[in-house]
């Protein structure tokens, strides 16, 4: 199972509540938020992946309630301990290099109009695989180049760069009979999540990739 | 220390709040304890969060996106560039933005084809060309639904597209910011640059309206 911020498909969360001039911030301990949020990652205290990894682990409940600065300010508070931020006198760790496209050695093992497979996976950690799209199956329309990935990037298990994929699904391969007609979502995939859609088998599906 | 415009945010931006309760007096605090914390120990300073938020509230915004679509309407050359590498062909522009780290890509819309973005798993967003996302969009209901009944979801947006358009939802899942480049409005093939920026909505950048639409 996903965790609570894995939210595409969910149904039940109520209406879409827009706000009529609606200002940058509502709030100054907001403005704070942001600033320090910003301020830390470009020290680099907290690489983005360990920051979304702190949001991910907050009360499902109090995620679902919370603002979207409330879940800022709780990752902060529980992921600079974890980083050593707060020990007098520390330094932040080395800079990574800038950004987050990134060399990869091995080619790409997909190409422009591949079928492919997402694979099942269960990751108890960060990954950048929403769940609704675990197990199907859609068109690389992108073959976008190597990037940071982010299922080790938020442990402290390096960059690992991985090439990344647009791959597009239709919403009857997403949702089953009863979707929206002539409509697709678009989602990018690192390699590790994927497979070839000829490929699949049970045991390909089960296996350990991170 | 820079607290000169503390409890102003409350009434600057002429809506009703309900009474402000404990829970946003309590995060208020958490936040102040934080950043105490962080400066003394040298982690951040004042002075760069007031920075980065000035440049935030005051300089960056959707405007920049507004300006990036107009000249794509008026110079082939340039909407050519864009949808090939983005980030070079808005420094064309020479626009106040933000870091450059996430690269941008942009999606056009024509007569069969309506784009539309969103992040699921978080609140990814080109912030850095158009500024901080509204609250609808960072809102579980929005990321939840637009994948699954995007077409029941631009409805209540205003915008009610035929069975005929294709509809394609974008879900930023990794570091690629996407923004929407929409369909040149009917009727504006006079218009000057400008006059163009203007019709270029927040909204119709995310996708959820057209350029020109009127707003709900």
């Amino acid at each position: 199972m996903s965790a609570v911020h894995d939210l595409g498909g969910r149904v039940g969360l109520g209406r879409i509540e827009r706000e009529a001039r609606e200002p940058v911030f509502h709030a100054r301990w907001e403005k704070r938020v942001m600033g320090m949020v910003y301020s830390v990652r470009r020290a680099g205290w907290l690489n983005i992946d360990a920051f979304r990894h702190g949001i991910e682990r907050m009360d499902p409940a109090r995620y679902l309630a919370a603002s979207y600065y409330e879940r800022w300010l709780a990752s902060l508070e529980r992921t600079l301990p974890e980083v050593g931020a707060l020990v007098p006198g520390a330094a932040p760790p080395p800079p990574a290099p800038y950004g987050f496209a990134r060399e990869v050695s091995a080619p790409a093992r997909f190409a422009l109009d591949s079928r492919v497979r997402v694979r099942a996976r269960s990751p108890v950690g960060h990954t950048r695989l929403p769940g609704y799209v675990s197990g199907k199956c859609g068109t690389v329309v992108s073959v976008r180049g190597g990037y940071v990935f982010p299922d080790t990037n938020a442990h402290g298990r390096g960059e690992q760069p991985q090439h990344l994929y647009s791959v597009r699904f239709t919403a009857r391969e997403l949702w089953g009979e009863g979707e929206e007609p002539r409509t697709s979502v678009c989602v990018d995939l690192f390699e590790p999540y994927l497979e070839a859609e000829a490929a699949a088998s049970g045991a390909a599906e089960t296996r350990d990739v991170a | 220390m820079s607290h000169e415009h503390d409890h102003d945010d409350d009434h600057e931006h002429g809506h009703a709040h309900e009474p402000r309760d404990a829970e946003a007096a309590r995060l208020a605090l958490r936040a102040e304890a934080l950043e105490a914390l962080l400066v003394e120990r040298g982690v951040v300073q004042r002075e760069s969060i007031d920075a980065i938020v000035a440049r935030y509230e005051n300089e960056i915004g959707p405007l920049n996106g507004a300006r990036v679509v107009a000249r794509a309407w008026s110079d082939a050359g340039f909407k050519q560039r864009l949808l090939s590498d983005a980030r070079a062909a808005i420094a064309e522009l020479s626009l106040p933005t933000g870091d450059q780290a996430t690269p941008i890509v942009v999606i056009e819309n024509t007569p069969g084809v309506h784009n539309v973005v969103v992040c699921t798993l978080c609140s990814c967003y080109p912030s850095s060309l158009l500024g901080l996302p509204p609250r609808w969009y960072k809102s579980p209901p929005y990321r939840a639904r637009v994948v699954r009944e995007p077409r029941a979801v631009l409805r209540e947006f205003g915008l009610d597209l035929p069975e005929t358009t294709e509809l394609r939802v974008w879900d930023s899942s990794a570091e690629l910011r996407y923004m929407v480049l929409p369909e040149r409005p009917p009727g504006s093939e006079s218009a000057s640059e400008q006059e163009l920026a203007a019709l270029v909505s927040r909204d119709s950048l995310i996708g959820v309206a057209q350029a020109g639409q009127r707003r709900e």
